[in-house]
């Protein structure tokens, strides 16, 4: 789950780190206030979560407060990347003397997290990691042991950062590092992190995503602090109308698992295959051969009958599909007969002769004896463990090539 | 046997059941305990099959188990 | 031999009252496993398949009289946590986890903990593994009889970052001879107990494992991590490696299932062509199809 970032400069904040006194707003004369609060020059900022909001027009500078609510007028109306802003955030502008990068995110070949520093901020991390390594300086913390301030100064002090910038920095990084490990986050950065002109140190803008797994637990985080509502669950992707019928029929039913996607797939040969990793291989292998998916989708954990039939009968009736290839690596909790009957039940709803919908049937595993009868007594080809993933969907290809 | 089951529209799988199973309610509370996916209801006049639900038999016989020998007798249409 | 379990491991099973542990337990016992105890807090005193169901780890280890080797963690994710703390705490030094949707952090914090206790976790979002005809930890192939067909003992060691294809490829390696000397479902998570290479120093140490066949998808450095401990050991055996979701490498798929995260620590060795290229470069292997793995095992074999 992503955050504003006037929602991430609060978890910041919360966590002791300095901030510049900002103001969320979502009308202009909400802006026009917070500029006459703060005093002086301001810069409004559009609050998106899509990156490239500068280059758009949606950060602009003011100096008086009447400008700052024109331009709040302005960019509360700016779509950026296709998304409309939820406010504008109201930031005095800072006498800035150096910018700099605090960021954690997680190393999962060490299985810890990762604290990230370096002296120059404002630009993306990745860049600086790739042009001026010697800028970057890196550390893990543990998981279980507290966070100590000595390591996070390492991490600083490796980029050449010393003096009093280096014992203002090193509690930041530490703190970001703790609110990371506390707050279940995937990413939790700081860029710019600016030194004044005075000295202080401030958090300029912030990025933080949380994992969504973890949102349940860090519900006091989320409602409390935050104030976000439980619907609000900042799902960038639209859902294809295939994919939302898809959900709603795996939603209907507790038994299994289905899932259905068909973002940019358009072909004419319907996937109904699973499991993960089957469904990834034999993706790639009606590709390879030349073959045109017109989805993907999995298939998993013993559905229904009335599941696979949902799933199959959507696959079915997608536009310029002509037939189906039902696939499946070996199966031992998902049983083969239980989806032999959602196909055919399937086709025969759609008024569809069976023999003819179903290109191929490939799942081997439990209870195949009886999926074979099943597929027989309607006509359809029965392929077991001994046709391989890759000829399945080669024969399937072949067949939906043959039809059109 | 009773026709309560062979009235229905489902493809793949039927249910009989006896004379004796169809009007028995204490048996109907028994089969809608143990089948697993809801195919026995249970009134008072015995049990009843819910037909919509007859193609998600599993076949792990509970039903068939739970009844006097040959009282309940699971017909796989697909021969 | 095999890799980390022996006709005398012993394992309980947390969680052992679940529906799908249930069924778990059946399989494993049916397959001569040997399953001495269940977890679940608040049902001591019942029995599944005839094992006894305890409410802590302490009172399974106590009943059973010695050390128990192993752990099968079926526990809902937000306690999967403790249960595997307790098993750790308890002395057991294989943890098979089970539970999908685990946070991250909960994760690195567990292997974390076994890393300093000496213990192993497999998974978690995994199956188990197998060791065929001698043991079976998990859900890993089904029931028993459908395990022993996709499962004959042979020289291949099988790592998979699916459950599902950890039997696919290993039924292959079967009908084409060769069989399996140990196959391990790592788990499907961007941050898993034992990676490939964490995994490699075993079978490189079993005398029955000639050759290795692992499964991969795009996601994670973990190819990265094989490529380079291919480099840095010089390994005997022989590295066949099957790549899946290269479709997820069109320009139009992307940003469809890759945070951003992940992109800054791993560079851009995420996708499926760069993870191909990596392992190549290590000597390692790459099929396009599974069916062409059996041949692939050979021509390594006899190198
Ligand atoms: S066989 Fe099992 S699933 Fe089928 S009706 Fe009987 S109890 Fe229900």
């Amino acid at each position: 789950m992503r955050f504003f970032e006037f929602e991430a400069r609060r978890i910041v904040e919360q966590a002791g780190i300095p901030v510049t006194s900002y103001g969320f707003c979502t009308t202009p004369d909400e802006a026009r206030e917070a500029a006459a609060e703060i005093g002086g020059p301001t810069v409004v900022k559009s609050q998106v979560l899509t990156g490239g909001r500068m280059k758009a027009g949606g950060v602009k500078f003011a100096d008086t407060p009447d400008e700052a609510a024109a331009h709040a007028e302005e960019i509360l109306k700016l779509e950026i990347n296709g998304h409309m802003p939820r406010g504008v955030l109201v930031d005095p502008k800072a006498e800035v003397k150096q910018e700099y990068y605090a960021g954690v995110v997680w190393d999962g070949t060490a299985k810890k997290p990762l604290m990230l520093f370096s002296d120059m901020g404002g630009i993306d991390i990745e860049q600086v990691a790739e042009e001026h390594p010697d800028h970057v300086g890196r550390g893990h913390i543990s998981n279980l042991d507290p966070v100590f301030d000595f390591q996070a100064k390492e991490v600083i002090a490796a980029t050449g950062v010393t003096g009093s910038q280096l014992n203002r920095a090193t509690p930041i990084l530490a703190r970001l590092a703790e609110l990371f490990r506390d707050g279940d986050m995937l990413l939790a950065e700081i860029n710019p992190l600016a030194e004044l002109t005075d000295g202080r140190f401030v958090a300029l803008d912030a990025h933080m995503e949380m994992e969504d797994e973890a949102t349940g637990r860090q519900a006091e985080l989320l409602r409390e602090k935050l104030g976000i509502a439980e619907d609000d669950t900042r799902d960038t992707y639209v859902p294809s109308e295939f994919e939302r019928r898809v959900k709603a029929i795996d939603a209907a039913d507790h038994r299994g698992v289905i899932q259905g996607k068909d973002h940019n797939f358009d072909g004419n040969l319907g996937l109904v295959i699973g499991a993960g990793g089957g469904s990834l291989t034999l993706t790639d292998a009606v590709r390879s051969q030349g073959g045109k998916p017109a989805n993907y989708s999995e298939i998993g954990g013993n559905p229904s009958v009335a599941k696979a039939c949902g799933l199959a009968k959507e696959v079915l009736q997608k536009d310029g599909v002509e037939k189906i290839a039902v696939m499946m690596s070996i199966v031992s909790n998902t049983r083969v007969d239980i989806v032999a009957r959602g196909v055919i039940k399937a086709c025969l709803e759609l008024g569809r002769d069976p023999s003819e919908a179903i290109a191929v049937f490939r799942i081997p595993g439990a209870w195949e004896d009886e999926g074979a009868r099943i597929l027989d007594h309607y006509g359809v080809e029965y392929y077991d463990r001994s046709v391989s993933l890759w000829d399945a969907a080669g024969r399937a290809v072949e067949k939906v090539q043959g039809a059109s | 046997m009773s026709d309560a089951a062979s009235a229905g529209d489902s493809i793949f799988i039927e249910i009989e059941m006896s004379d004796a199973v169809a009007s028995d309610p204490e048996l109907a509370t028994k089969l809608q305990e143990v089948c697993p996916v809801s195919i026995f209801k249970a009134t008072d006049s015995g049990p009843e099959i819910v037909v919509s639900q007859l193609d998600e038999c599993v076949l792990c016989e509970l039903c068939v188990e739970a009844a006097p020998q040959g009282g309940i007798e699971i017909i796989k249409k697909y021969g | 031999m095999s890799v980390l379990l022996t006709p005398e491991t012993t394992f309980i099973v947390q969680g052992i009252t679940g529906r799908e542990a249930v069924n778990l337990t059946r399989e494993c016992l049916d397959y001569g496993s040997r399953v001495v105890g269940g977890v679940t807090p608040g049902r001591k005193g019942r029995e599944v398949h005839g094992v006894p169901v305890f409410d802590t780890v302490g009172q399974a280890v106590e009943h059973h009289g010695s050390q128990i080797d192993g752990s099968v963690v079926t526990v809902p994710p937000a306690f999967t946590k403790d249960a595997v703390i307790e098993a750790l705490d308890n002395g057991i030094k294989l943890v098979v986890i089970v539970t999908e949707r685990i946070p991250r952090g909960d994760v690195a914090e567990m292997v974390e903990y076994a890393d300093r206790q000496g213990a192993r976790i497999i998974g978690p979002n995994c199956l188990g593994l197998i060791a065929p005809g001698i043991c079976k930890m998990g859900g890993i192939g089904g029931p028993a009889k459908d395990a022993e067909k996709a499962y004959e003992p042979g020289v291949v060691g099988v790592m998979s970052r699916s459950g599902g294809m950890t039997t696919e490829i290993s039924s292959t390696l079967t009908a084409a001879g060769l069989g399996v000397s140990t196959a391990i479902s790592i788990g499907g998570d961007a941050i898993i107990g034992s990676t490939y290479a964490e995994l490699m120093p075993f079978f490189e140490a079993d005398e029955q494992t000639e050759a290795i066949v692992i499964y991969s998808e795009p996601g994670g450095r973990m190819e990265a991590q094989l490529a380079e401990w291919v480099r840095e050991n010089d390994s005997r055996l022989p590295i066949v490696a099957f790549m899946a979701g290269k479709f997820m490498d069109d320009e139009e798929m992307q940003g469809m299932s890759f945070g951003h995260a992940g992109t800054i620590v791993e560079g851009k060795e995420d996708s499926a062509t760069e993870k191909i290229a990596r392992l190549e470069e290590a000597g390692i292997r790459v099929v396009e199809r599974i069916d062409e793995i059996p041949e692939a095992v050979r021509e390594g074999v006899s190198k």
